[in-house]
């Protein structure tokens, strides 16, 4: 009812602003700017935050990464045994449920030790393989890591071998993520299939359903790793991913650094970067889309005040100028519903004229920022929920003016002032 | 008159308070807005070596085809072989080959224990050709990249860590095990974006700190020391590095080269130069691909890297936007502002002045009100920068400082800004005929 009331005040509501074209005009601008600004700008907040809070699949509150460079003139055997050592020396710090060694770690970045490899359906296959990336894993891997085991079987004891940075990989058996399983093998028959690594073929014996790879860039290959049954033998560098019971993180990883120095002159680790936290590791990797979605929302704030502030400011003025015509209008028997209706239907018509006009220009911007910064297509319901959002904001805006309107007296119209 | 302007203007600030406070505000904020995000900006985009940017070059040749590069765009580092013939050539006044690599660092000092430490293998001219400040001793000279001596340059950290500060020239360290001579301690370098030795892979990594070590190219590649960066023209794009001198020998890059050319004329001769050599390798069969090289100077060489992070770029672009909002925001406040005044206006021009006064008066209105704006503009901006650390990652974030010129840029951005948005206003109320406002109020 108040709606049609509303409406049926249209034409002179039109009539009026045409009197105020410019005025009228730069409010439209804005909404539309605004529209066009805070869409995409929410948008990437939210792609993202949708990126960031991806989870690697592992149980991330309870892991830490141990980074050791190694001593000079080792033999590869040697590295070897002291890789097995130092896993049974940290098996029995209090408060390790299980830790692996291998050549990189969730999120970890594309650093020394990382890993890629390309999977072939079969020997001859001619197009493009499918990309992968490679941890080194044992037996203690799906328990280190908090994966979960969704098919097949989990590696055994004896299965394990030694790769190093040269060699090809080459192994009889892996397990994969579901995510590769699924691009390898769409029928989703991947268990016990055969795919050929660069050293040869290899038999998919377990699929577990997530784990991230160190990468966090690649859009489309993110969860897309592998596990070899093999200890990574890098004359430069081993890593340990270690899985606490639940104690104290910080107070575990004092004693795991403890227990690598009770042989000392193996190890060369870093006393500030080489141990974290996996949640430090998240914090890091995602650093830079943090601050983009920080920056990005704070802007949208801002953004969204600034056009609120503009609304009152411009219908404070409209109303001031047109006392004497509202006078007139209460006089005449409009109520002061009636007044405080047209306000915000005039907000509304205007608000409108700027959310059509900032639609196009959304869209034309995101087309424009597709280029340049790569980001994904924004799908058409961001724009509508930013001109709900600007309905929402110019209604709230016009609502003190507008009030201030309602209650001036009819008397207005007569007094010459 | 103008002092009298400037009267009028805090008057009629003083009559409507509201619309001058949301005016201020309005353009307090988005001169803040973009103030904060072009600290940061100039920050990641800043000249790392200025007066020298111009005269340092990053020649590139194409030497893995275009089956293996990214849109016809030649590698980013050079083979051991074109590396190692640019600089034996000896074209240009100053060369220098340099790759970033690693060494586990001991000494005679106990208390400190063995470290993994970066740094770069350079040769003799790279500390005159990047103007290195040295606190002791110097670099090294083409005689000693000739006999692959084991001499070494340390970081100023360094130099601390192991020997208290002290001087430490003719001191030996071990690197990887084998014996090293400090031949100088640097003082302080740390040039912001790290512009040279970083490849395309790492220029995410472009604001870390410079490494720590600095040893003869020669001597690091008898060490069998690889670098960072690696690519090959294979499918895996790797190579097996246990065959060292297969490596050497192959197409595989990992070498950044610089060269010093002083006038356009060497920068041309310089440019035919690479030309020929790239042209000499296809005539002997090296390069099946018509011959493609570049020759890029440090302002180029960074934005050919795109060194400058994305969020800065971007929030660039945002608070511009904002900015230009606001000016909308701010040309219809001010219009109402000017309108609300058209009787005093009227009797003005009734009174004999004339548009171009009133024209004068209103801008300088405008002028005034955006100066309270950039000064409030300039304490947020402050406030901004000092919260940057929270907005972006922390090797950025150190880098944002505010200067003076900073501040001056705030208020005069404020001031344009505001002029800008009352020029329509303005004009209207020029155009106000001084007969319709001084009749008898309707």
């Amino acid at each position: 009812m108040a709606f049609s009331r509303a409406f049926m005040q249209l034409r002179p509501i039109v009539s009026a602003l045409g009197r105020h074209k410019v005025a009228t005009l730069l409010i439209v601008l804005q909404v539309a700017l605004t529209l066009a600004v805070a869409s995409n700008a929410l948008f990437m907040v939210a792609t993202r935050m949708v990126h960031l809070s991806r989870s690697t699949g592992t149980d991330e509150a309870h892991l830490f990464v141990m980074r050791s460079s190694w001593a000079m003139g080792l033999t590869a055997g040697q590295i070897d045994a002291n890789i097995r050592a130092d896993l049974d020396a940290l098996r029995h710090v209090a408060g390790v449920r299980d830790v692996i060694a291998s050549n990189s770690y969730p999120l970890g970045g594309n650093v020394a030790g990382m890993l890629t490899t390309r999977l072939k359906l079969t020997m001859e296959q001619a197009t493009r393989p499918q990309f992968a990336m490679v941890y080194a894993a044992d037996e203690h891997a799906i328990d280190t890591l908090g994966v979960s085991l969704i098919a097949g079987r989990n590696f055994r004891s004896d299965e394990i071998s030694t790769i190093g940075p040269n060699d090809k990989l080459k192994t009889p058996g892996i397990i994969v993520t579901r995510d590769l399983a699924d691009k390898l093998f769409p029928d989703g028959s991947a268990l016990g299939r055969t795919v050929f690594l660069p050293g040869g073929p290899s038999a998919i014996i377990g699929i577990v359903a997530d784990l991230q790879g160190p990468l966090s860039i690649t859009r489309s290959s993110d969860a897309d790793s592998v596990l070899i049954p093999a200890r990574y033998i890098d004359p430069d560098v081993v890593i340990y991913l270690v899985r606490t019971d639940g104690s104290a993180t910080h107070e575990v990883m004092g004693r795991a650094m403890q227990a690598l120095q009770q042989r000392p002159g193996l190890h060369v680790i870093d006393p500030k970067l080489g141990m974290f936290a996996m949640d430090a590791v998240r914090e890091q990797a995602y650093a830079t889309d943090q601050s983009v979605a920080t920056l990005m929302s704070i802007v949208c704030g801002l953004l969204l005040l600034a056009t609120a502030g503009g609304i009152v400011g411009l219908s404070s003025f409209w109303v001031s100028q047109r006392r004497r015509q509202i006078g007139i209008r209460r006089s005449l028997g409009a109520t002061s519903g009636d007044i405080l209706r047209y306000f915000h239907a005039e907000n509304f018509l205007i608000v409108s004229s700027g959310i059509v006009l900032g639609i196009a220009l959304a869209v034309l911007a995101n087309s424009g920022l597709m280029k340049m910064y790569e980001l994904p297509r924004m799908p058409f319901y961001v724009p509508l929920l930013g001109a709900l959002l600007l309905w929402l904001i110019g209604q709230l805006a016009v609502w003190g003016p507008a009030r201030h309107a309602a209650k001036v007296a009819p008397v207005v119209a007569i007094r010459t002032t | 008159m103008w002092g009298y302007y400037v009267a009028l203007a805090l008057r009629s600030s003083g009559r409507s308070k509201a619309l001058t406070a949301l005016v201020v505000v309005l353009l307090a904020f988005g001169v803040a807005a973009c103030m904060v995000s072009f600290a940061v900006f100039r920050a990641t985009t800043s000249d790392p070596i200025p007066g020298k940017s111009s005269r340092l070059f990053v020649p590139q040749i194409d030497n893995f085809g275009p089956t293996h590069t990214y849109q016809n765009e030649p590698p980013d580092m050079l083979s051991y072989r074109d590396a190692l013939a640019l600089l034996q050539s000896r074209k240009a006044r100053r060369q220098t080959l340099l790759y970033p690599t690693q060494w586990q660092v001991a000494s005679d000092n106990a208390s400190v224990p063995t470290m993994s430490l970066h740094g770069d293998a350079v040769t003799a001219d790279f500390f005159n050709m990047f103007d290195l400040p040295f606190r002791y001793g110097s670099g090294w000279n083409a005689g000693d990249d000739a006999q692959h001596a084991s001499v070494l340059v340390i970081s100023r950290a360094l130099n601390e860590k192991l020997f208290g500060g002290r001087d430490s020239v003719g001191q030996e360290i071990r690197l990887d095990g084998k014996v090293f001579r400090i031949g100088g301690v640097l003082d302080d370098w740390n040039p912001k974006p790290r512009y040279f030795d970083i490849g395309t892979y790492e220029a995410e990594r472009a604001f870390d700190d410079a490494g720590d070590i600095y040893i003869p190219f020669s001597r690091a590649t008898d060490m069998k020391k690889d670098s960072f960066y690696s690519s090959c023209p294979t499918a895996m794009g790797t190579f097996d590095v246990s065959q060292w001198d297969a490596y050497l020998d192959s197409e595989c890059v990992r070498i950044g080269a610089w060269v010093e050319l002083q006038t356009p004329a060497e920068v041309q001769a310089y440019r035919a130069f690479l030309h020929n050599y790239a042209e000499q390798q296809r005539g002997i069969g090296r390069f099946a691909w018509p011959t493609n090289v570049r020759l890029s100077n440090v302002n180029d060489w960074l934005t050919h890297l795109k060194v400058t992070p994305k969020a800065s770029s971007l929030s660039m672009l945002v608070s511009a936007c904002f900015l230009l909002i606001v000016m909308v925001n701010v040309i219809g406040l001010m219009l109402a502002r000017f309108m609300r005044r058209a009787p005093e206006i009227g009797v003005h021009r009734a009174l004999g002045a004339s548009r171009a006064s009133i024209c004068r008066q209103f801008l300088i209105e405008g002028a005034m009100v955006g100066f309270v704006g950039g000064v409030l503009g300039v304490l947020l901006t402050l406030l901004g920068l000092w919260s940057a650390s929270a907005l972006f990652e922390p090797q950025i974030a150190q880098l944002v400082r505010a200067d003076l010129s900073l501040v001056a840029q705030t208020v005069l951005l404020a001031i344009v800004a505001t002029v800008v948005s009352a020029l329509y206003p303005t004009w209207r109320a020029a155009q106000t005929q001084p007969a319709w406002q001084i009749k008898i109020n309707p």
